[in-house]
């Protein structure tokens, strides 16, 4: 099933190509990693399981981004209807999902070494994440049991748009609750923490944003090319 | 090896493997884009001999 519309698609030029962006992911991973295990200094509580900080958070920050960047691009399309805003909704949702995934792997490792469990209940801030994955998650049932067209377009970005609502949500949740033990380390005050660990955290962010872009940019040229090649093969036929 | 060690070596593998089985599988969907382009372009070489009406020799 085409991921886009009947309507035809454009393809966008951008200022920064995909083979350059691949090498800036590459080169911004590759430092954050030798930040990471050879020039961070170890947590003073946590000892070296807080390595993976680094990467957990970054991930979180950028599925919120994701799911942020599915919401505007809904949005955009219910006001503009702009067949292009419903496919880059599409692969914004489907990339927040795939790094939201990594985020609980990633984070129930981290729990099982510092609290001795893989998940707790107990933690808000854990099911407002998975209640916010579970939603975008269920995003891809209504897009696929809907037939391609304006009206999945329009279902699909209202969707979109009530579930950035949850983003919120999830991020304060750990900042409202009276009893927690997942750790705050962005606080009204800024972040505590500072030194290696701030860059360390930086240079990570960045290469977490940068990858997830380039990705995003790699599944939107192949869905494009996918839709364009069905319009051939429907003007053929 | 120390267990903090091990846990945390698992999670940056896990990143690693997930973003290369996506990786992986853009590859796969490209390779079948590949070869609906060249079959579409085979079509369209083909196309024009076929429409051609037959001359008469002699």
């Amino acid at each position: 099933m085409p991921a886009g519309g009947t309507m035809p698609l454009v393809g966008r030029s951008y200022r920064i190509s995909l083979p350059a962006l691949a090498a800036a992911s590459l080169v911004l991973v590759t430092t954050a990693l030798v930040l990471v295990f050879f020039v961070a200094p170890n947590d003073a509580d946590q000892g070296f399981s807080q390595r993976i900080f680094y990467f957990h958070v970054s991930i979180a920050f950028t599925s919120y981004l994701l799911f942020g960047l599915g919401a505007w691009k809904a949005l955009v399309h219910l006001w503009k209807r702009d067949p292009n805003a419903d496919l880059e909704s599409y692969v914004a949702i489907h990339q927040g999902v795939i790094f939201g995934s990594l985020v609980l792997i990633t984070g129930s490792i981290w729990a099982r070494i510092s609290w001795g469990h893989w998940w707790l209940w107990s933690e808000n801030q854990l099911v407002l994440f998975l209640v916010l994955f579970l939603f975008y998650a269920a995003y891809f049932m209504l897009r696929f049991s809907v037939d391609a067209g304006p009206q999945r377009a329009n279902l699909c970005a209202v969707y979109a748009l009530f579930g950035v609502v949850l983003i919120p949500v999830s991020f304060l949740a750990i900042r409202l609750a009276q009893k927690f033990i997942h750790p705050v380390v962005f606080t009204r005050h800024g972040a505590s923490f500072g030194g290696w660990i701030m860059v360390t955290y930086l240079v990570s962010q960045a290469a977490i944003i940068v990858l997830a872009y380039t990705l995003y940019r790699v599944e939107l040229s192949g869905k494009r090319l996918d839709t364009r090649l069905r319009e051939l093969r429907r003007a053929y036929a | 090896m120390t267990n903090a060690e091990k846990y945390v070596t698992a999670a940056y593998c896990v990143v690693f493997a997930l973003v290369l089985l996506y990786v992986v599988i853009i590859a796969l969907k490209l390779t079948r884009l590949e070869r609906e382009v060249d079959e579409l372009a085979d079509k369209a070489e083909r196309e024009p001999d076929d429409e051609r009406e037959p001359a008469r020799v002699g």
